[in-house]
């Protein structure tokens, strides 16, 4: 378990992103400016800030989509320069990730076929997962054919077919209406106990936050943002909204984003 | 389905109306100035009983179609290419909007210089009438081909290379589906001008050829064949495409209900 836990860690060390092409000191724009962070293997980490704050350059950076100006960030036991199978990406939206010339189940395979996995193999592999997202009897279907929760349940089953330690999620049910979104997250949570991965959830809602993370990072509004405190959520799931711990902690989160 | 029921009939209408206008007005101002739906008809029977329209008609549709296949396979992949890689881009993009407003006629006499007099100045023709439509169609589409698609498959273990076959080509189909069609149409323009100015034989030598004789019938039935040819041929490629590309977003333009 200790070595497992070790490979999906996430170490962040006074990371900057500056996309101004100046490179003296005093003239660079940053997005997000010195932020530490250590994500443990297993763990749900959600990063919660108001709009345009550079969570999803974070992001981004973990994933290797983008590089990073100065300072260190590592997965696993390696530097981050480009993205790696270890850390998938479920997009906000379903629609310009997926591929709509695909079915549910091709998308899902589409991983297991750029490894050259035998067809047999990927069906079960596919099988399992698209049973564990609920989307069992669609398989066949484009995702044109598909609700916008369906669809987030398709990405999520085509990271999850390539078995990554790390899975970054960029506010996947943002676009979801409220009853899909509640469902969705009860079903992150789950699937997140089975499956042991890191998970790195970005979000703006507060409530989304209490209701999946294990830790919160609260970032400060940009430019220059980072992560200011850290809150940790010592409540069992499935976490209830009720409790008067969950309200105290909305309460206190609230207050950063107040002034 | 009602809907449908309906349309046949009023289509048939209309081109009823459209030839009994026809009719009228040629009836005002004469066979020779404008001969009408009968008068090309007989013209029509004439060549076709000759064995000239058929054949005429055989080597316009063969011209185009050779230059067409083959302007397009070599256009796509270039396109794939230019779209592709950001540094060749910089160099095609203003060459390619510089001389895509240059026609085909334009070249006609540079061409018979270079490619002789036979057949292959004239699909060479159609080759250039052809690959800059659909060059400009498919890099358009590369470049539009959605980031996150291309980050996901990357981060799913795809390499560079399975990222163009598997993600980018796909990405694409519509854009190059539409500018191949496109390009059908340009093709057609440009065969009949090579046919009017060197040939002995096509559609366009025909038009050209009957006012040597004022044999006004001829032109029209000529003009009739051309846009007959290109109907049906936007007409098979379009069902072809919406047939075997359904899945990669090719819709039919006739299906659009607005």
């Amino acid at each position: 378990m200790g070595a497992v836990s070790r490979s999906n860690e996430i170490y962040i060390e006074r990371l900057n992103k500056s996309y101004s092409q100046q490179q003296t000191a005093g003239d660079l724009h940053y997005i997000i400016q010195d932020v530490d962070l250590v994500v443990k293997g297993g763990e749900f980490f959600v990063l919660l800030g108001p709009s345009g704050c550079g969570k999803s350059t974070l992001l981004s950076l973990i994933a290797g989509f983008v590089s990073k100006t100065s300072g260190y960030l590592r997965v696993g036991e390696k530097e981050v320069d480009r993205p790696g199978q270890d850390r998938a990406v479920v997009f906000q939206q379903a629609d310009s990730s997926l591929f709509p010339w695909l079915t549910v189940r091709e998308n899902v395979e589409f991983g297991l076929r750029m490894k050259r996995i035998p067809a047999a193999r990927r069906k079960e592999i596919s099988d399992r997962f698209i049973g564990m997202v609920g989307l069992k009897g669609h398989e066949n279907k484009f995702p044109r054919e598909l609700s916008g929760g369906m669809k987030q349940r398709v990405q999520l089953a085509r990271v999850l077919s390539n078995d990554p330690g790390i899975l970054l999620m960029d506010e996947p049910f943002g676009a979801l209406d409220a009853m899909t979104r509640r469902t969705m997250q009860r079903e992150l949570v789950k699937i997140w106990q089975e499956t042991d991965k890191t998970v790195i959830f970005v979000t703006h809602d507060i409530q989304e936050a209490l209701l999946l993370g294990g830790r919160i990072g609260i970032m400060s509004a940009g430019p220059s943002s980072r992560i200011t405190d850290i809150y940790e959520v010592p409540l069992p799931y499935p976490r209830d909204i009720a409790a008067p711990e969950f309200h105290d902690l909305y309460n206190r989160i609230q207050a950063h984003f107040d002034e | 389905m009602s809907k449908k029921l309906r349309k046949g009939p009023l289509q048939v209408l209309f081109w009823i109306a459209l030839i009994v206008i026809w009719q009228l007005v040629s009836l005002i101002y004469g066979p020779e100035i404008l001969p009408g739906p009968i008068y090309t008809a007989k013209g029509g029977y004439e060549l076709l009983m000759d064995g000239t329209l058929l054949q005429y008609i055989g080597i316009s549709a063969y011209r185009v179609l050779l230059g067409w296949t083959l302007g397009s396979l070599v256009a796509v992949p270039i396109g794939i290419i230019i779209g592709k890689v950001g540094f060749i881009r910089t160099f095609a993009e203003p060459f390619l909007n510089f001389i895509r407003f240059i026609p085909p006629i334009a070249f006609i006499t540079l061409f018979l210089v270079w490619f002789g007099i036979g057949e292959t100045s004239k699909v060479m023709l159609i080759m250039y009438a052809t690959f800059f439509i659909v060059i400009l169609n498919t890099f358009t589409g590369v470049l539009s081909v959605e980031e996150d698609k291309i980050r996901s498959a990357r981060s799913m273990g795809a390499s560079e290379w399975q990222i163009v076959v598997h993600v980018i080509i796909p990405a694409t189909v519509p854009y190059i589906f539409t500018g191949i069609r496109l390009a059908m149409g340009t093709s057609f323009m440009a065969i009949i001008g090579a046919e009017m100015i060197a040939s002995n034989e096509g559609v366009g030598y025909l038009i050209w050829n009957s006012r040597l004789f004022f044999r006004t019938d001829w032109i029209f039935v000529g003009l009739i064949c051309l846009g007959l040819m290109g109907f049906l041929t936007d007409r098979a490629v379009g069902l072809l495409g919406r047939r075997l590309l359904a899945r990669y977003g090719v819709v039919s333009t006739t299906s659009l209900k607005r």
